[in-house]
């Protein structure tokens, strides 16, 4: 991959790739501006993109607002995850019906098509490796997952800028997509020229970039663009001291600051629900009236439901306490026992879309403290 | 598995059904074409039309492959549905899932099979193949704990094992009527280092989790390694392969790790509350 050649063109012709990507059959999604945040949709070109726009966040606040700058990545994270493309909020998996007396099973198809993904941010990637692992790499494969992401083309977009609610570094995942796309984009504006920096990922990224021959980037354009990172590197709003982290987690069991921090959580799911690489789900069974069909769908589920840990007779986990625990010493140290990594990947989401604003890298040191 | 998707289930006929207790039958299917052969401690996914899935532990002889059986204790709708079907009725199976009872760690030594309550039914398969080869083990002893003499699991099985020179069985209830003269109590009561040396005794125990945590708390005081301690745990379900996140238990998701754990796996999160 670093032997690849990394190639500009001017901001103007954004669309121009975009329509390149389309023109070969991938159906464009990306981020939109929409209902006060940066969300992800359908994108018909460059011109759906939320350019001018930036985000402001901090613990339970996001904020939109305009920027002179007029960029069009100029914003962090929104709410939205790519995995709702790949593990749909909601999905039919298969419907049971009678024929005669027989029981029949019908799969219900994947037909999403070919689709790609504009914008992926390297925290973003790093999530997407771990669904990755999550439904493709164990003793059962999720066939559903793999070929909705058997049809994705990857457009990587590297951070310029950090959030306040950002730690990507923390994590190792970012600023800096490394790899897992097609295409990786640096914007740059620098003294009146605004353009954007392009390497190929695979052969599919290069066979695009060989037909819209961009020119090569030169030395000083690539030191912009470096210079961009480092600077995004610098300037995290969070920290997350990973050392031992996980080990210390996992002895946390008794810990008092769990029901300190169940005094201030709502249970209300919104972590696992923007958490990027929050993976679990339930099923539901829809009956038809006449008894002869039902319909089994699978939707997003959150540890901080009192129906996730269910079992005859009553909840495992009764109190919110015991539900955060779940959710970070999974997020922060089973997850490592699991699939060989952190499940954080440093995106922030959960500390902007929590409602009481609780920030997990704060929690997490006061968890790691020694029992006092 | 067949070809089709891994939450796909398949279609099978009860074969038939053995009313057990007033809440629990056991049903006998045909299992899933193709299928693996189980392994004592697995279980499987049933499905009945538009109730829904649950895990079930297969209950059966493993070395009698062409049948799975399972008994189900009714207390949900699908478990209810189960326990009411008849013979003919088509159900969905998925399976077989999870961990086994290791056996192999047993032969040559002392066994000790602790069971509380429905838990006698994920040992059983574990049980047959004791009593198929009983001189390959040592002492072999089991402990049956049942909340009243009604509620007490396959009585003419426990009878026919306890009959067996090579088995001590030995079953308690929580509570009985005047007529009742057999045992007392918790199934720990049964526990007696006469019947095995604590140095080398291998334990498999299923039951209410409670009863467990006192069990091997027991044993353990007796000099008995948590190593050569085997449990099988229960968590919620949905999708039996790692997908769906509900039964982690700590580090481990019990559909997959599990159900059968080593105590030293799970020591540290049986101590803890709501894990």
């Amino acid at each position: 991959m670093n032997a690849r050649t990394i190639f500009r063109f001017d901001a103007s012709r954004l669309g121009d790739l975009l329509d390149g990507i389309a023109e070969r059959g991938y159906r464009l999604l990306g981020p939109v501006a929409r209902e006060g945040a940066v969300v992800y949709d359908e994108l018909g070109g460059a011109d759906d993109l939320p350019r001018g726009w930036r985000d402001h966040q901090d613990p339970g606040r996001y904020r939109l607002e305009r920027s002179d700058r007029n960029l069009f990545f100029e914003f962090n994270m929104g709410p939205h995850g790519w995995k709702k493309y790949l593990l749909p909020a909601e999905e039919p998996l298969w419907r049971a019906l009678w024929r005669g007396e027989e029981m029949l099973f019908e799969e219900t198809n994947v037909d999403d098509g070919k689709r790609a993904f504009i914008g992926v941010r390297a925290c973003e990637l790093a999530a997407l490796a771990m669904l990755d692992r999550v439904f493709g790499e164990g003793d059962f494969r999720d066939d559903r997952y793999l070929a909705r992401r058997a049809n994705l083309f990857i457009v990587a977009v590297n951070c310029t800028r950090a959030g306040r609610t950002c730690f990507c570094t923390s994590m190792d995942t970012g600023p800096e997509a490394r790899s897992g796309f097609d295409l990786v984009l640096t914007e740059v504006a620098h003294g009146g020229a605004h353009f954007f920096q392009v390497a190929a990922g695979t052969t599919r990224g290069d066979a695009l970039l060989d037909a819209l021959a961009f020119e090569e980037a030169s030395p000083a354009d690539r030191n912009l663009a470096k210079r961009l990172l480092d600077e995004a590197a610098r300037s995290m709003g969070r920290h997350l001291n990973t050392g031992g982290l996980p080990e210390r987690l996992a002895g946390s069991g008794e810990h008092p600051h769990w029901q300190r921090i169940a005094a201030r959580c709502l249970a209300c799911a919104n972590c696992t629900m923007v958490c990027p690489t929050c993976f679990c789900n339930t099923v539901v069974d829809r009956p038809a009236l006449d008894g002869r069909s039902a319909e089994r769908i699978r939707c997003w589920d959150s540890c901080f439901s009192a129906d996730f840990s269910y079992l005859h007779g009553g909840s495992i986990r009764q109190s919110t306490g015991s539900r955060y625990r779940q959710w970070m010493t999974h997020k922060l140290s089973s997850w490592v026992d699991q699939f060989g990594a952190s499940g954080c990947v440093g995106c922030g989401r959960c500390i902007a879309w929590c409602p009481v604003g609780i920030d997990i890298t704060e929690e997490a040191e006061r968890i790691g403290e020694e029992l006092s | 598995m067949s070809n089709g998707h891994v939450l796909t289930p398949v279609a099978t006929e009860v074969l038939s059904v053995r009313h057990e207790l007033r809440d629990t039958a056991t049903l006998s299917l045909l299992p899933p074409p193709g299928g693996a052969p189980f392994a004592p401690g697995q279980f499987s996914m049933l499905y009945v039309m538009g109730l829904g899935e649950i895990p079930i532990s297969l209950s059966g002889d493993p070395a009698e492959s062409g049948l799975w059986i399972h008994t189900i204790r009714g207390v949900g709708n699908v478990s209810q549905a189960l326990v009411r079907a008849i013979p003919g009725d088509r159900i969905g199976v998925r399976g077989p899932f999870g961990s086994a009872w290791p056996l192999d760690r047993a032969r040559g030594r002392d066994v000790l099979v602790v069971a509380g309550g429905i838990g006698l039914a994920p040992l059983r398969p574990l049980i047959y193949r004791l009593a198929a080869e009983p001189e390959a083990y040592g002492r072999i002893t089991v402990l049956y704990g049942a909340r009243t003499p009604e509620d007490i699991l396959y009585f003419h099985q426990l009878q026919a094992w306890k009959e067996s020179a090579r088995f001590h069985v030995r079953v308690t209830v929580d509570s009985g009527a005047d007529d009742w003269s057999g045992n007392l109590g918790p199934v720990t009561h049964l526990i007696s280092p006469v019947d095995f040396d604590p140095a080398s005794v291998v334990v498999f125990t299923c039951g209410p989790e409670i009863m467990m945590r006192f069990v091997i708390r027991l044993l353990l005081g007796l000099g008995v390694a948590g190593e050569r301690i085997f449990l099988s745990m229960e968590r919620n379900m949905k999708c039996a392969v790692g997908f769906c996140g509900h039964c982690q238990y700590g580090p481990h998701f019990v559909c997959k790790e599990g159900p059968v754990f080593g105590y030293d796996q799970v020591a540290h999160l049986l101590a803890e509350k709501e894990r």
